[in-house]
């Protein structure tokens, strides 16, 4: 008997395992979700950190020496998170999903290897040579590693997103039987790898990729000037972080209204579930929604919100233009992804976008008047928001991952039927309560790592120590007494 | 797509799934290997107070073990495409030990990352605890899942099989921080080195002795064939002459000889799982493996890049070999 049925035996009585199931989505689910963010820390730092370097090494000016050094820094801090979180997941789909592994391993398997190949390993060698490689390269080898480190983080991220988006409007297989087991195989692979979904959610990621960092680069460049208002590096930073703020923040929801659109046409019962759209008929565009009561929380029907609407657009918008048209609702299925999580997540997510916008237009109209660094309500606006792109990030991948439910590939295999049926919940539990408690100490540090940056920069511009080791503020960066 | 590129119902070559396995069991021998000696550097750091030659030690590993580390997920990743059952079965039937593995490569990635960030003496204390544990915990796991793999749930083998990787991970740290730092501690270092060859080889056949003796779900004949004898006796010669070369003070020598060890352990692996892929439930190969059109696109589009790979690494070493020189990032 193995130490860990042994502890089954004994423990029922005091504690409930959770179900395999349960406690292997959670797992996954958690363990992505702190995965994401370093990664989309690569592919959004990425642009900044090839400029940084390529301004350093051609201009030879401090201020670029010193951003590349800072940020750079961040990045391979980021990276080893990246790394680390990210083997996991490349085991989980084994440990916790062998049965969605081996259904789908023909189309997912050669993405994911292409990745790890093609992706991974460029920034892995590359991000050692830009780390420690300076003195031993020449300066055009150095330009060159640090495009190659950002053009395998967005490498990286396009082979994930072929097997995400494949599981999201699965194309290019057959269903065969093959050891006694109905598996998917493959029969067209430019159609497995370009599915209709996959081109919406590369721009989609990548460039909120690009707004979540650059409202990073934007908080900790305003921190440093509100601090240090001559900084000269740092108002080249914050001024960069805005601009590329204002290309990025309208794009995504022009993009996003669009991609919503694909979404209705391809997986109805998601669409339907982000707008809580139970009748099918005629939809209604909810453009604020607010609880009326708790009750609203967890089960966001019509009937419970307080809404501002327009009658019969979301008709309108979800069929290109006729506002009778019919839009499916939740009533038609069986079973549903739970709802109020998808709802909520996705209003989340729309409103954080629309004050990016606002941001960045503030930001805008500050630059043309040429007062961005003299606001003082500017950067503490800024500073506020600096977390705020990850949250709309990892919201919009709960749209996307739990408005999938019950299916792990869409219309061909459910999540409960992916699951491990060897893994008990004794197992399965204890390894989410580590993974737990282990990602909880590794972003806490992330986060440290990042106020101890911040803080040596400052020290080595001169401002004068502030706080002790102690983290006060709701952001990591900022001292209570600021 | 035309059919002569990538034919759909007939695999490029015959041979395609032996070379597929063969491919599978290359990039687990690159891992073992390269990521190998990154848990030696780990393990011996133990043996270090001195904080300069922890230092060392940490500028040695550095700038390489993210690029070595990949190669497992290249590992995985191509066990999952070439042979979805295969990865699926070996992590599910294996659920703690291969999540203890990943948990255990956390801590030794994390370790020295952190360990940078702050001066201050129980801090660093903390990282480097971090960073030896998950550097031990790591290849005793690893081998232990291999263990697994081969020889299913006898208790004995499997846990000689990764205290093996341990000490042959022992061995290729010695020899790689051997020829890249000082003479004094070079000849320290040769001492572990030598001590842990001699674990290592005769882990190897208390370890064979017993999968005989016990005839473990059947390997007995597979283990006393000519291959099998003709690789450890191969290991034998090079562990001792690898000892020869590390006591006359060759260590460039050492190190490529102690290379060898772990690539010969992954080619017995390979002898003892063929023709089956998974010896527990006796699924073959070819059974395992995808149908020809999807490997015929892993392998048209996969391969090439691996040779690529094979380049950036001969660049990365090339751009760091010779002795260690200062430490950290130079920023």
């Amino acid at each position: 008997m193995s130490p860990i049925t042994l502890l089954g035996a004994i423990v029922p009585g005091l504690v409930t395992f959770l179900s395999p199931e349960l406690a292997s989505r959670m797992q996954f689910g958690w363990t992505i979700s702190v995965h994401i963010i370093f990664a989309s820390l690569s592919i959004g730092l990425a642009p900044f950190i090839i400029y940084f370097t390529w301004k350093d090494v051609r201009t030879n000016e401090r201020r670029y020496a010193r951003l590349r050094s800072f940020w750079v820094k961040v990045f391979a801090a980021g990276f080893v998170m990246g790394t680390v979180t990210g083997i996991p997941m490349s085991f989980q789909f084994g440990t916790n999903f062998p049965q969605f592994a081996e259904v789908a391993g023909e189309l997912i398997g050669g993405p994911l290897a292409f990745e790890a190949k093609m992706a991974f390993f460029l920034e892995a060698v590359f991000l050692g040579v830009l780390l420690y490689g300076r003195d031993r390269v020449k300066d055009r080898t150095y330009i060159i590693s640090s495009v190659l480190v950002g053009f395998g983080a967005w490498l990286s991220g396009f082979w994930i997103l072929i097997v995400n988006a494949w599981m999201q409007t699965p194309r290019g297989y057959e269903m065969v039987t093959r050891n006694g087991m109905e598996i998917a195989k493959l029969t067209d692979p430019f159609a497995a790898f370009f599915t209709p979904r996959m081109p919406w959610m590369y721009v989609h990621m990548m460039n909120a990729s690009v707004i979540s960092v650059a409202l990073l680069v934007a908080g900790v460049s305003a921190y440093i000037v509100w601090k240090k208002p001559d900084a000269e590096a740092w108002n080249t930073a914050l001024k960069l972080a805005v601009v590329l703020l204002i290309a990025s923040a309208p794009f995504q929801a022009i993009h996003g209204d669009a991609y919503g659109r694909h979404v209705e046409d391809t997986q109805p019962q998601k669409f339907a579930a982000m707008e809580a759209h139970y009748e099918t008929g005629q939809a209604d565009l909810h453009l604020l929604a607010f609880p009326k009561s708790p009750e609203a929380l967890t089960d966001p029907r019509a009937e419970n919100l307080v809404t501002v609407s327009l009658p019969a657009v979301g008709s309108f918008l979800a069929s290109g233009g006729d506002f009778d048209a019919e839009v499916i609702g939740l009533n038609e299925y069986e079973e549903n992804p739970p709802v109020a999580l998808v709802f909520w997540s996705f209003r989340f997510m729309v409103g954080l976008g629309f004050l990016f916008i606002g941001l960045a237009l503030w930001g805008g109209f500050l630059m043309y008047r040429g007062r961005l660094a003299d606001s003082t309500r500017y950067l503490k606006a800024m500073i506020a928001a600096s977390p705020f792109g990850y949250a709309a990030l990892l919201t919009g991948w709960y749209v996307t991952e739990i408005g999938r439910q019950p299916w792990v590939i869409q219309g061909e295999l459910k999540t409960s039927e992916a699951v491990s049926s060897t893994l008990t919940g004794a197992e399965a539990t204890l390894t989410l309560v580590a993974f737990v408690v282990l990602y909880v100490g590794l972003m806490l540090t992330a986060l440290y790592i990042l106020k101890w940056l911040v803080r040596e920069e400052l020290r080595s511009l001169g401002v004068r120590e502030s706080s002790g080791g102690r983290w006060h503020g709701p952001i990591p960066w900022v001292s209570s007494d600021d | 797509m035309t059919d002569t590129l990538l034919p759909v119902d007939a695999y490029l070559v015959e041979s395609l799934p032996e070379i597929w396995f063969g491919a599978v069991l290359f990039a687990l021998g690159m891992y073992v290997v390269l990521d190998g000696f990154d848990f030696g550097i780990g393990m011996l750091y133990a043996t270090r107070t001195d904080e300069r030659e922890r230092e060392t030690f940490l500028a040695a590993f550095g700038p390489v073990w993210d690029a070595n580390e990949v190669w497992v997920v290249a590992f995985g990743t191509m066990l999952l495409a070439a042979f979805p059952r295969v990865y699926s079965r070996l992590l599910a039937d294996n659920y703690l030990l291969a999540l203890g593995f990943v948990v255990a490569l956390v801590f030794r990635g994390l370790g020295p990352e952190l360990r940078e960030q702050r001066d201050d003496e129980r801090w660093k204390r903390y990282t480097d605890y971090a960073f030896i544990g998950g550097s031990v915990f790591a290849p005793l796991l690893l081998g232990m899942l291999a263990g697994r793999w081969l020889f299913g749930e006898a208790t004995l083998p499997v846990a000689l099989t990764g205290v093996g990787l341990v000490a042959v991970s022992i061995v290729t740290g010695a020899a790689f921080l051997a020829a890249k730092t000082e003479p004094g501690l070079a000849s320290d270092l040769r001492a572990y080195g030598i001590g842990a060859t001699v674990a290592y080889l005769g882990g190897v056949v208390v370890l064979l002795g017993t999968v005989v003796l016990t005839d473990v779900g059947g390997a007995a004949d597979a283990v006393l064939s000519l291959p099998v004898a003709a690789v450890v006796a191969l290991s034998v010669a090079v562990g001792l002459s690898g000892s020869v070369l590390a006591r006359r003070g060759r260590y460039r020598a050492w190190l490529a000889s102690a290379l060898s060890l772990p690539t010969l352990l992954t080619i017995l692996v390979a002898i003892l799982l063929y023709p089956t892929i998974y010896p527990p439930t006796g699924l073959l190969v070819r059974e395992a493996v995808v149908s020809p059109l999807a490997l015929n696109l892993v392998t048209v589009l996969g391969f090439p890049v691996l040779l690529l790979v094979l380049w950036y690494f001969k660049f990365l070493y090339g751009v760091f070999s010779g002795p260690i020189e200062g430490e950290g990032y130079e920023g």
